[in-house]
């Protein structure tokens, strides 16, 4: 629009206006503008060469400009927003370390937790980061991209301001101070650590479907509410702080995953065979890395928020169901196998505190039997059978303990291609018969815990026969030697402080000095 | 019919919003567990951008509850005016 | 609880981590920045090779001819881990606002000659399609670089170039009478106009540019050098003495932005081509190229702005200031 201004010592001359009109833009209009309208079509170089990860997978897209952007966050916004939380997040976490703010959690117990979360954990975080990175580079749609950038961005975060939170216990407490060089070579790392390898190695929409979609919207209720509830429970004020400050971004990724298994849905439907392989995949995986939530819940916690079970049913299956009712328009339905963890909620987390109780002399954290009135609150979570099953098994190592003969084995585990726990999962319908399930491929045969592990591998199989499997590198030597002393060593385990029982441990005495100063200051 | 929800800080921060939803959702129902506050609704949880500025008493936008989310479940639609969660179903 | 012993001396067992205490040589006290950055990326025992590369590892030093003993030397000078960093642009980003804020209320654009703003429109709107590209081979980057020290910060600038593509695009719609018209017609320029074409040829060519650290050498020291250069130095000085002082106001937040960006760049290009011959005569050979390139596919544009004559000196005043830049990292 062109128009007349008077302009002293000029006189009049035509200008253009440029701020006479004021039109408001809606946010939705804005946000299209500012985002969408930056992406062109590449003709120097074909677009198939500039995007190169999209096409192999076998997901038909019709149209890219059909995805709906979940929240219409310009950079702008971010930065603000972000830089808010964090300044309150940090405020937080210097006031716990000038404090002491270790020091008020319920008992030494406690930091285990902790060391499972920062060892087997934060470092996900960062392949969240770096997997979000390949999607936010791969994928020809400005809104997704931006999306997945951002939660590149966060996952950054969340890593880094873990390692800033349990940096103050790893001051005063074990089994922190090698986190990284743990997560890369301890053997039950290799369960989280596969998990997120797995992920990031395949292409970018099989990874929105596993991490975006199964994993945030699905599973990480289940992951962070334990953790941070536990937190809460048990006086460690700093980890509560980041974990509900980290959440805040996880509601924009929840959203982020639903809306890109939407739209893939939407976009053909060849792609729903293929995408529901992925959430059957990618649930039976998740839940497997569960497992070690579900005995933190259970074993771990010096003062308990709910029960493995508990969790389970408000987190999963209320909350799962209205998700599945939702796209079964597309024809999507529930997970393959998902009727599996129903049948082992009441044994899942006492099998895995098994493992860790027999092999506790390679673990980085402690262990410990549980008390009487620990096993009186199992028993009342798990109903008779707990009682029946597992009650003496901890009696009779209690004995052992007695006598001065605490049971470790000593013979390596066979692993899980898949899962890589060791195979102690027993059958969903039986619970004295322990699982076991293989497949031969190229003329070798492989082992599997369970029917969704084996149903994984034989729909990849060229994929997991890569699979590292710890107790097979120890085997091959590459694990610093065949003596365990020799593999602590390479795992950045140190022995008789990192390792074994709680009851003697480096830990339990900082622990009883704080209690007995405490006992002083307040006598 | 499922239930949606929003998870929100139970903060001062967050009390106009809290106060905003229960208001326009009279069917909903709110969960308080330490430091966050869970709303549940049957079908579809709506947040107006005026009724949260009538409990603050300043201008807000939408976008700024980006500070007080937790987590939430269901389908996002928003606009200028208000934040909206639903089931498709 | 904790106020009972707080008055009592607690003493740590450790200062830090143990991997970074192997870095500073010893147990002290480490930054944050340490912290959050040293040995963040994990470099063995990948279970799988990536369905989309199995030629490479899932991390892989193999995407580079770049050859480093430890690629943690590739420090961020400006020490940004994710706080700093939000809470540094945050600030600066507020700034900008009001800066926008300020030539919208006392409309400063209405006080430029037509036929400048449409010299500004045609010079500064299709860039933020440049940003874009820069954004796109900063996650590229971040992807399939090796090292947290290097791929945080190349994260960081991910989130900067779409930052800047933005903050142009709000000043597209500003020059477009709050409509998106403006900022049409730039795309329209980007994509078809002959001037441009040669900067979108460069820019397209980037993406598939396969060498991680040319890319990075490419993107953010060659042809920023010259982009950025022709907006803040020769294009904002032209704005000025015609006159269109609230364009360089605008374009504060991009400017005290690309120094910012450039103190990481050059230390990163410093270091390593310090590492050894081989390094530096890669490093030497891809700036050159790019730089050169990017200066042929500017003149065009640096013509329209400035005119023949005008255009082809700031080519080469930006062409001699790269020059000295590389000798000062140690270029050859
Ligand atoms: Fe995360
Ligand atoms: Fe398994």
């Amino acid at each position: 629009m062109r128009m007349m201004i008077i302009l002293p010592f000029i006189g009049i001359i035509e200008r253009e206006t440029t701020m006479n009109v004021q039109k408001k833009i809606s946010l939705k209009d804005r946000y299209r503008i500012l985002t969408r309208g930056l992406d062109w079509e590449t003709s120097y170089q074909p677009m198939g060469k500039v995007f190169p990860d999209v096409g192999f997978e076998g997901i038909k897209i019709r149209n890219w400009d059909d995805f709906n952007d979940p929240f219409r966050l310009t950079m702008d916004a971010y930065w603000r927003f972000q830089a808010e939380k964090e300044r309150k997040l940090y405020a937080v976490l210097d006031s716990f370390s000038q404090n002491n703010g270790q020091t008020a959690i319920t008992d030494g117990r406690y930091v285990n937790t902790l060391k499972l979360f920062l060892t087997g954990i934060s470092p996900d975080e960062y392949m969240a980061h770096r997997g979000f990175a390949h999607v936010g580079r791969q994928i020809p749609n400005a809104g997704l991209r931006i999306s997945a950038q951002m939660q590149a961005l966060d996952e950054l975060r969340h890593a880094q301001t873990q390692i800033h939170t349990i940096g103050q216990y790893n001051k005063h407490f074990s089994g922190l101070h090698s986190f990284r060089r743990m997560h890369d070579r301890v053997w039950y790392l290799s369960v989280p650590k596969s998990f997120f390898d797995d992920a990031v190695t395949a292409g970018p929409f099989e990874y929105m479907v596993a991490i975006g979609f199964s994993f945030e919207y699905v599973l990480t209720n289940l992951l962070f509410v334990p953790f941070m509830s536990g937190a809460a429970y048990n006086g460690d004020m700093a980890t509560v702080t980041f974990g509900f400050s980290a959440q805040s971004d996880e509601a924009r990724h929840m959203t982020l995953g639903l809306e890109a298994i939407k739209f893939i849905l939407e976009q053909h439907e060849d792609n729903v065979p293929i995408v529901q392989h992925w959430i059957d995949k990618w649930f039976w995986r998740g839940y497997r890395v569960l497992t070690l939530v579900a005995m933190m819940m259970d074993f771990m916690l010096p003062r308990r928020i709910m029960s493995w079970k508990d969790a389970w049913d408000i987190y999963f299956n209320d909350a799962g169901g209205a998700l599945f009712g939702d796209l079964a328009r597309y024809g999507i339905t529930l997970p393959k196998y998902v009727d599996v963890p129903a049948k082992e909620v009441n044994r899942l987390s006492t099998e895995a505190w098994s493992i860790f109780y027999q092999y506790t002399h390679a673990a980085a954290f402690h262990t410990w039997l549980p008390t009487d009135q620990e096993m009186d609150w199992l028993s009342a979570s798990y109903g008779p059978d707990w009682d029946r099953l597992y009650r003496p098994r901890f009696l009779h190592w209690r004995q052992m303990e007695k006598e001065g003969h605490r049971y470790y084995n000593n013979a390596l585990p066979q692993l899980c291609q898949v899962c890589q726990i060791p195979m102690a999962f027993t059958e969903p319908d039986d619970p004295t018969r322990v699982a076991f399930r293989d497949t031969v491929y190229r003329g070798e045969r492989y082992h599997f815990c369970s029917d969704g592990c084996k149903n994984i591998f034989d729909h990849e199989p060229e994929k997991y026969v890569q699979a590292w499997l710890p107790v097979h590198q120890i085997f091959q030597g590459n694990c610093g030697g065949a003596s365990l002393d020799q593999v602590l060593d390479w795992y950045g385990i140190e022995k008789g402080v990192d390792n074994m029982d709680y009851a003697g441990s480096p830990d339990e005495r900082t622990w009883k000095e704080w209690e007995a100063m405490r006992g002083r200051v307040a006598g | 019919m499922s239930n949606v929800s929003i998870t929100l800080h139970n903060n001062d921060e967050a009390r106009g919003l809290i106060a905003a939803i229960q208001k326009d959702n009279p069917n909903s129902v709110s969960h308080v567990y330490p430091g966050m506050v869970k709303i549940d609704c049957p079908d579809r949880i709506v947040i107006f951008r005026e009724s949260v500025e009538l409990e603050i008493g300043r201008s807000w936008t939408v976008n700024e509850i980006h500070l007080s989310l937790i987590s939430l479940a269901g389908n996002v639609d928003e606009d200028d005016d208000y934040f909206a969660i639903h089931w498709n179903h | 609880m904790t106020i009972d012993i707080k008055t009592q001396v607690i003493q740590p067992k450790r200062q830090t981590f143990k991997h970074v205490a192997d870095r500073l040589g010893g147990d002290r006290a480490a930054s944050r920045y340490e912290e959050a950055t040293f040995d963040l990326q994990p470099d063995v025992n990948f279970h799988y090779r990536p369905l989309w590369a199995p030629q490479f590892e899932q991390f892989d030093r193999r995407r580079t001819a770049i050859v480093m003993r430890d690629w943690y030397d590739l420090k961020d000078p400006r020490q940004y881990y994710y706080a700093t960093y939000n809470i540094a642009r945050a600030r600066q980003q507020e700034a900008a606002d009001s800066a926008m804020e300020m030539v919208e209320r006392r409309r400063l654009l209405d006080v430029i000659p037509a036929d400048w703003l449409e010299t500004v429109r045609f010079c500064l709107l299709p860039l933020r399609h440049y940003e874009w590209g820069a954004n796109l081979n900063n996650a590229a980057i971040t992807a399939f670089g090796w090292g947290a020290a290097l791929t945080a910060a190349s994260c960081f600038a991910m989130g900067d170039r779409l930052g800047m593509a933005q903050l142009l695009g709000r000043i597209g719609l500003l020059l477009g009478g709050n409509t998106e018209t403006a900022l049409i017609a730039a795309k329209t320029r980007w994509v078809e106009d002959p001037a441009w074409q040669g900067l979108r040829r460069m820019v397209e060519d980037s993406f598939v540019t396969e060498d991680i650290f040319e890319l990075f050498v490419a993107q953010n020291m060659a042809m920023d050098a010259m982009v950025l250069g022709l907006v803040h130095d020769h294009f904002g000085a032209e704005c000025d003495r015609r006159g269109a002082t609230a364009i360089p106001l605008l374009l504060g937040f991009a400017a005290e932005w690309r120094e910012d960006n450039a103190r990481w760049v050059d230390h990163v290009v410093r270091v390593a081509a310090a590492e050894g011959p081989e390094n530096r005569a890669l490093i030497s050979r891809w700036a050159a190229d790019w730089s050169a390139r990017a200066a042929d596919a500017l003149a065009p544009v640096a013509t329209h702005v400035l005119g023949t004559a005008g255009g082809a000196r700031a080519m080469e005043d930006l062409g001699g200031r790269f020059a000295e830049r590389m000798v000062r990292l140690g270029l050859a």
